[in-house]
């Protein structure tokens, strides 16, 4: 195998979710090298760390994103992909520490206080991480306080806040008032079931979107 | 004993009852406080939650235990009163429903996923089988594992409750439009999926629950009824999505626009219907009273 067909190989196992060779899942690549091994195998061979990222991870991830969108993949296809995805950073994480492979920008991401829901968040999370950004997680039951902490350490990043429940969409209001009282020139973004476009106008954040691919396209606008 | 499924199959229509969680949030349950703890807290509360929809006409009252699995109650450190909690959730509807109306013990999901390894079948299957035994002993006449959308989660939790009680087992799922007449769960699981398992894994009664109103549970119940003749078909309904207006959460679907669907959907199939999140008393009165001009 060539780079060129090794980084097509990688792009098939993280769209359709092979995280290594002994995994069982998805049944037709049985037995085939998964994301593990053929990451591994490119940077053996040579092969750019940054056009793995590039050309293999990120268009993979994007896919998935857009085929969630669509209604054509559910949760689990998801969650398997971004496994996947996950098995091939493990290998480019000393490159992102040596700074030789670049990421987008940072994201804050979590649930806000009261709400104890992670499914949604952590979808967005892996999705955002697909497309190139480093995450920072701050986890469920998140309060200001927190959010602004994270903030403090990182004050270019862009921050998401999740909330399943019609109950903690109060929550979230009062966290935007709060980070943007203290920064206004953060930019943030809101999501999850409850979560409308209306509401998010009404409370004063920056972006809301119903899907995760809708979040990856607003942080990606903002670096393009 | 009583059988829901007995009845049905002698062509009776059921009424269930409304919301909890929205309910008991008007009662002063705070964001971020344990739903379940009220039972022991605030048994009054939940006591008169449970009687206003007796009151209302329902034949049939929810406990206030979904969330009373150990996995749940664990970040309110409450983990270790299972037992407790869902007993004293059983007690307080059985003594609002008194002998003649059933109750059914709700069995929510965990939260965790199997497929990221964050939890096995089995410890699953054992958290659920705690559950439903503390239900039943606090005297329970069915268990209603709901709001279900992983197809493996509610296996585990419909055959614990087959395996371990003697109470009817009824699994109801959550599902979404995807396309015209098409609908899924967010993992995926079409209804006729569902009816096909949960049958096999033992439910004695499936059907739907949540959502975003009455209307899309027509095209539900009728998917479910042409994957099976005969199962016995329950429907929850939510008042409508979910609103953010002035600060609050509300749900639109008034008394009047829910009552509008109640004759298509036991045409459709269903057998008995209830309400879920923003549903109130009236709603059910209006369901009961539908019901019982069709008789």
């Amino acid at each position: 195998m060539n780079s060129e067909e090794l980084l097509a190989k990688l792009s098939e196992c993280v769209e359709f979710g092979k995280v290594n060779k002994n995994a069982p899942f998805p049944p037709a690549m049985k037995g085939m090298d998964g994301a593990d091994e053929l990451t591994a195998q490119a940077l053996e061979m040579g092969v750019d760390p940054v056009d793995i990222l590039n050309n293999a991870l990120i268009g993979a991830m994007d896919k998935v994103g857009e085929k969630f969108s669509q209604k054509k993949i559910f949760v689990p296809q998801m969650l398997i992909s971004a496994k996947a995805m996950n098995a091939a950073m493990e290998h480019l994480k000393p490159y992102f520490q040596s700074g030789q492979v670049k990421r987008k920008g940072k994201f804050i991401i979590g649930t806000v206080a009261g709400d104890l829901h992670d499914i949604g968040k952590n979808l967005v999370a892996m999705i955002v991480e697909g497309a190139g950004w480093e995450v920072i997680d701050l986890g469920v039951d998140v309060n200001a306080a927190k959010f602004m902490q994270a903030i403090d350490t990182n004050p270019e990043a862009v921050v998401g806040l999740s909330a399943l429940l019609t109950t903690t969409m109060a929550s979230m209001k009062n966290i935007v008032a709060e980070i943007k009282g203290k920064y206004p020139e953060v930019k943030l973004i809101v999501g999850g079931a409850p979560v409308t476009e209306a509401f998010k106008t009404e409370i004063g954040a920056d972006g809301y979107s119903d899907d995760p691919q809708g979040a990856v396209s607003y942080l990606n606008a903002l670096v393009a | 004993m009583k059988s829901l499924a007995k009845e049905i199959s002698k062509g009776r229509v059921f009424v269930s009852d409304g919301a909890w969680g929205t309910f008991l949030q008007q009662k002063g349950l705070k964001p971020g406080e344990c739903p379940e703890e009220w039972n022991c807290s605030h048994p009054e509360s939940v006591f008169e939650i449970a009687k206003s929809y007796i009151d209302a006409g329902a034949d049939m009252i929810l406990t206030n235990s979904f969330g009373g699995n150990e996995f749940k109650l664990l970040p309110y450190g409450l983990h270790n009163k299972v037992v407790e909690l869902n007993r004293a959730a059983a007690e307080i509807s059985r003594r609002a429903a008194g002998s003649e109306n059933y109750v059914l013990g709700s069995i929510g999901p965990t939260g965790k996923m199997i497929l990221l390894g964050d939890v096995t079948y089995e410890e699953l299957y054992e958290a659920f089988k705690k559950q439903a035994l503390a239900l039943e002993q606090g005297g329970v006449d069915a268990l209603l594992v709901e709001t279900m959308s992983d197809l493996e989660e509610a296996k585990a939790a419909v055959t614990a409750c087959r395996d371990n009680t003697k109470c009817e087992v009824i699994c109801t799922m959550t599902f979404e439009k995807s396309g015209e007449n098409e609908f899924n769960s967010m993992m995926g699981v079409t209804p006729t999926d569902m009816v096909n398992t949960m049958i096999t894994a033992g439910a004695d009664i499936i059907g739907a629950n949540c959502g975003n109103g009455m209307e899309n549970m027509i095209g539900i119940t009728r998917e479910m009824r042409k994957a099976n003749a005969n199962i016995p078909i329950l429907i929850h309904a939510n008042a409508g999505a979910p609103v953010y207006r002035d600060g609050e959460t509300v749900f639109l679907e008034t008394p009047d626009v829910t009552a509008s669907f109640i004759k298509p959907l036991i045409e459709a199939g269903a057998n008995i219907i209830g309400g879920c999140c923003g549903t109130t008393p009236e709603h059910i009165a209006r369901i009961v009273k539908v019901v019982n001009e069709l008789k």
